[in-house]
């Protein structure tokens, strides 16, 4: 812990949420999660009736919240910077002797900044959704958990309190199960909904016994009370809370240790990718450790916990990526390593946290992006996924080669797009921050450069390698607005920097952002940024786009190459580890329960029958022998009357 | 005369009629050491009644009389009916209630 | 008390006898010794009633009652000396020593303070005080004992009971099973002749005389002739001619002067 110290101070005290109470535009918060788990409802109840107008309902409900949001975030904007939190009180959930919980909604600068991205982004892919989904026959069902997720998402965000962010937590939990395994013939796809969730609960486990440490720590779980009295807790404890929310975060991130369900959750259809393996279920950890950073802002360890996992994750899903001839796979690999960088800036404190929530945002926009141009392409060749079977579909689809394009020059941080103002942010405060931190996000971006370059080129440029029966085609407006849309964020999204915009308007939210020491001036590290970057670019141009590319995949490679291919055994490591000793156990158990349990039960009887057996024999029929009992019990009554008598 | 010679003997008599009970055979020996028994409370009945001068101990005595009798009376008769359907007057004979 | 003393160690004697006797009848004789002395000693108590009935009831009737059901069942039936259950006379010894002490051990640590004596209670006689208190307190009891007397008597009558499981013969069967028999082995339908049916004596140790003069050989009891009591007729004559100067042996016409005499 002590190698990985923190340069930055900590200037001024965690902020305490201390909410207005909703009027005016904001009475109507409650509408923006009531619409969607209303169109959930109406989708899942209404059965086969609703199957003809059904997407255009889901569609529409979450339309109209990013309106309502808008509309809110406008109001909001309106306000002074002191002012800008809202809370409105639904009704109180439950209480148990001192401990109540109101189903509360908080609607603050961070909020906003969610909402917008769920419900935009959100809109956006459920429209494209009705073209990608057009040929399936349960696509209305689709769209009623697609609204499901929607509603649980905005629950998270919205909540007041630890106990509602879980129930948020555990709706989009259910709903990234559902979506996974929404092709539910395929095994696979069962398979990996059931990784997914399962992974999910190892994580929740921290959530849940975090709630339940800040319940016994503070008295209630809502985020006024904690944060106004966070600091008189023991570093001890906010250390404990901390892990403990880190481990909720990893699980709902896909961070080291419980990443290996990421890379699976690809076999959901692509929008479910786009959606919530990229834009925004995954953030939700991010979102976490950001809204309890009253807590991660008093403890270093927490924090140095927070920025360890971060810079593993990172890394971790830069490598998969580059071995992965699977687009989803890639892209997964890549969302993973993005949400590392994530996670390491919220580790860093209040110097972080406002640039985590700004990549969270840009990497909302171009990896949604990336995705829904990766379902165009699969669209149009016959849904095939493997990228040895792609190239050369430049011409064939030039929109979304265009698109797609915007959102790699985003990723891989070239100015003027969005990513290279998020990402840049990051590393110059990691190396602020310390000097390995900084290091790895560096290396990071380079190897970002190169498996998003061998993907483009792959994909795009490199000579035909298509199937034989496959004739690539543009997708249909349905799908290609959407992504032109995605693409022009993906490309203007940096203007939120200007002026230090974001950072301004989440401070009041996340505390004072400090002044930074770096040795070098930050121009300069944008530099040697970009100078990794077009590193990483030519190795791919000179590894993959100048050498013809096999249509199997090679076997004679190297051992990195293996170890990536192998998702650098991360399931491995899970099934020898804990499902095989988990197996082992279960096996014991049952034996133990069929033997000793059993056995003693059984045992028991079998012993009672033997005595009775043995016992038995004293009926021997003769009455002399019971005449001597008689006698014998008669002696005995005198006996114990004279020893009563005479005591 | 103190009672407790007499008592001692009821004792000693009532102990000598259960002995005959649990080891002789003749069902007709093993009723006359049940008589016996009875006998050995009824002397013990009659010197409590003088000890304390009142005649309750007779009259029980006298009860015990009547009904040894009719006991008596049928206990035979079933000892008869039993001799006459198995030809045997042992009691260890009549053993079918058992394991 | 000195009777108590002679008739006390008698009765335990006898108990042990009745204990050990071989035959059943022995232990019976045993338990009249018993039940004799019982009386005495309740004589010797102040109940002059209860020896009586003692005597009366229980040694003259029950006991004789245990006599008869032994005849019947078997008097030479002797109980081997074995014993067929494992240990059980070893346990019923100790058992009943153990008893016998308990019993004794109580009995001694009781002190019984004064006897009373029955001497106010035997004020007007025993029996008259005995009746009242019988006929006034315990009328009910006495007459529910009176009850189960009766139902024991139908109750030994009914287990007693044999079903004829032949049928009755009558007297035409019975006579013609007689003539069955002659006519297979020759054997006299008749009854046997009484004694004297040919004589001139009706005694039961005089033969009757066929008609050759000669004894019948089925007249007389065969333990008689056993004993060898059986008088012959010529004895008899001389007996009656020393007794009343007639000669028997002579025929009817001469006696009949001597008898128009006599």
């Amino acid at each position: 812990m002590s190698a990985v110290m923190s340069n930055l101070a900590l200037h001024t005290a965690a902020p305490v949420v201390d909410a207005a109470t909703a009027d005016g535009v904001f009475s109507l918060l409650w509408l923006v999660i009531a619409l969607p788990a209303l169109g959930a409802a109406v989708l899942l109840l209404g059965g086969r009736r609703t199957d003809k107008w059904g997407h255009w309902l889901g569609v529409g409900t979450v339309a109209v919240s990013f309106l309502l949001s808008l509309v809110m975030f406008f109001g909001l904007v309106g306000r002074d910077g002191e002012d800008r939190q809202v809370s409105q009180h639904l009704w109180t959930w439950f209480t148990a002797g001192s401990y109540t919980v109101k189903f509360d909604l908080l609607y603050d600068q961070l909020s906003a900044v969610f909402l917008l991205l769920i419900t935009g982004v959100g809109g956006i892919i459920h429209l494209y959704s009705v073209g990608y989904m057009e040929h399936d026959e349960r696509r209305r069902r689709f769209f009623g958990y697609l609204n499901l997720f929607v509603a649980s998402m905005l629950t998270l965000v919205l909540a007041g309190d630890f106990v509602g962010v879980f129930l948020g937590w555990e709706g989009v939990g259910l709903a990234s199960y559902l979506l996974i395994g929404f092709w539910q013939h395929k095994p696979s796809a069962a398979a990996a909904a059931k990784k997914a969730f399962v992974i999910n609960r190892v994580g929740d486990i921290g959530l849940s016994l975090g709630s339940a440490l800040i319940f016994v720590t503070f008295g209630s779980t809502s985020f006024a009370v904690v944060s106004a009295n966070a600091d008189k807790a023991s570093s001890g404890v906010l250390t404990a809370i901390g892990l403990l929310l880190l481990l909720a975060a990893c699980g709902k991130s896909a961070q080291f240790p419980l990443q290996t369900w990421l890379l699976d959750a690809m076999e959901g259809p692509t929008p479910v990718s786009a959606l919530i393996h990229a834009a925004t279920m995954v953030t939700a950890g991010v979102y976490l450790i950001v809204r309890a950073n009253f807590i991660f802002s008093l403890t270093e360890d927490a924090r140095t916990g927070v920025v360890i996992v971060g810079c593993i994750t990172l890394l971790l899903g830069a490598i998969i990526g580059c071995a992965k001839d699977d687009i989803k796979k890639a892209l997964a690999g890549s969302t993973m390593s993005q949400i590392g960088y994530m996670v390491l800036a919220a580790g860093l404190g209040p110097a972080g946290y406002a640039l985590a929530i700004f990549h969270l945002l840009t990497h909302g926009f171009f990896k949604a992006n990336m995705f829904l141009g990766a379902g165009s392409v699969m669209h149009g060749t016959n849904d095939d996924v493997n990228m040895r079977h792609y190239g050369a579909l430049q011409k064939a689809m030039p929109v979304t080669f265009a698109t797609f394009a915007i959102g790699y020059l985003a990723i891989i941080g070239v100015p003027p797009f969005a990513g290279f103002w998020s990402k840049d942010k990051i590393i110059e405060t990691a190396f602020a921050d310390n000097f390995v931190v900084g290091l790895c996000a560096l290396v990071g971006a380079g190897i970002t450069a190169f498996y998003m370059t061998r993907l483009m080129l792959m994909t795009f440029v490199t000579e035909k390698r298509w199937e034989p029966d496959v004739h690539p085609h543009e997708s249909p407006r349905v799908m290609t607005i959407p992504l032109i849309a995605l693409a022009a964020l993906s490309a203007l999204g940096g203007f939120m920097l200007l002026n230090n915009w974001i950072v301004d308007w989440l401070s009041p939210v996340v505390g004072e952002h400090p002044e930074e020491h770096l040795g070098v001036s930050p121009l300069v590290m944008s530099l040697i940024a970009l100078v990794v970057v077009a590193i990483g670019v030519a190795v791919a141009w000179f590894l993959v786009g100048q050498r013809p590319v096999p249509r199997e995949a090679p076997t004679q490679v190297s051992v990195v190459t293996r170890a990536a291919r192998a998702e650098l055994y991360g399931d491995a490591f899970n099934e020898e580890v804990i499902v095989k000793p988990g197996y082992a156990g279960i096996r014991g158990l049952t034996a133990f329960d069929g033997s000793v349990v059993d056995g003693i039960v059984e045992g028991t009887a079998a012993a009672f029958g033997g005595l009775s057996n043995r016992f038995r024999l004293a009926q021997n029929g003769f009455v002399r022998s019971y005449a001597l009992a008689v006698l014998s019990g008669a002696a005995l009554v005198l006996l114990a009357l004279l020893a009563v008598n005479f005591s | 005369m103190s009672p407790t010679p007499f008592i001692v003997l009821s004792a000693i008599l009532f102990t000598i009629g259960s002995l005959g009970v649990l080891t002789r055979r003749n069902a007709i020996v093993v009723f006359m050491s049940v008589e016996l028994m009875l006998n050995a409370s009824n002397l013990a009945l009659v010197t409590f009644s003088r000890a304390n001068g009142n005649l309750e101990g007779q009259i029980a005595a006298f009860f015990v009389m009547v009904v040894a009798a009719a006991e008596v009376v049928v206990g035979l008769a079933i000892i008869m009916t039993i001799f006459r359907t198995r030809r045997s007057a042992s009691v260890d004979d009549a053993s079918l209630l058992k394991y | 008390m000195i009777a108590f003393w002679i008739l006390a160690p008698i009765m335990v004697a006898a108990a042990l006898g009745l204990l050990f006797a071989r035959k059943a009848v022995h232990a019976a004789l045993a338990l009249a010794v018993v039940m004799i002395s019982l009386a005495v000693l309740y004589a010797v108590q102040d109940a002059p009633f209860l020896f009586a009935v003692q005597i009366i009831v229980y040694t003259g009737a029950i006991l004789m009652l245990f006599l008869f059901v032994l005849m019947l069942v078997g008097v030479d039936a002797s109980d081997s000396i074995i014993e067929t259950i494992r240990g059980q006379r070893v346990a019923s010894i100790l058992v009943g020593l153990a008893f016998a002490a308990l019993l004794v051990l109580g009995v001694a640590q009781v002190s019984f303070g004064t006897v009373i004596g029955l001497d106010g209670a035997n004020d007007g006689g025993n029996v008259p005080a005995i009746a009242e208190i019988l006929f006034t307190r315990y009328v009910f009891a006495f007459e529910l004992t009176s009850a189960l007397l009766i139902t024991a008597a139908l109750g030994a009558m009914v287990l007693a009971h044999r079903e004829r499981l032949t049928p009755k013969l009558t007297q035409g069967d019975l006579a013609a099973q007689r003539m069955r028999d002659y006519a297979a082995s020759g054997k006299h339908p008749g009854p046997l002749p009484p004694p004297g049916v040919f004589a001139r004596h009706n005694a039961v140790d005089t033969p009757a005389l066929l008609p050759d003069g000669t004894a019948a050989p089925g007249s007389i009891s065969r333990v008689l002739a056993a004993r060898g009591t059986v008088k012959s007729a010529p004895e008899i004559a001389e007996d009656i001619k020393a007794l009343t100067g007639e000669d028997s042996t002579t025929t009817g016409a001469a006696n009949t002067d001597a008898g128009g005499q006599a």
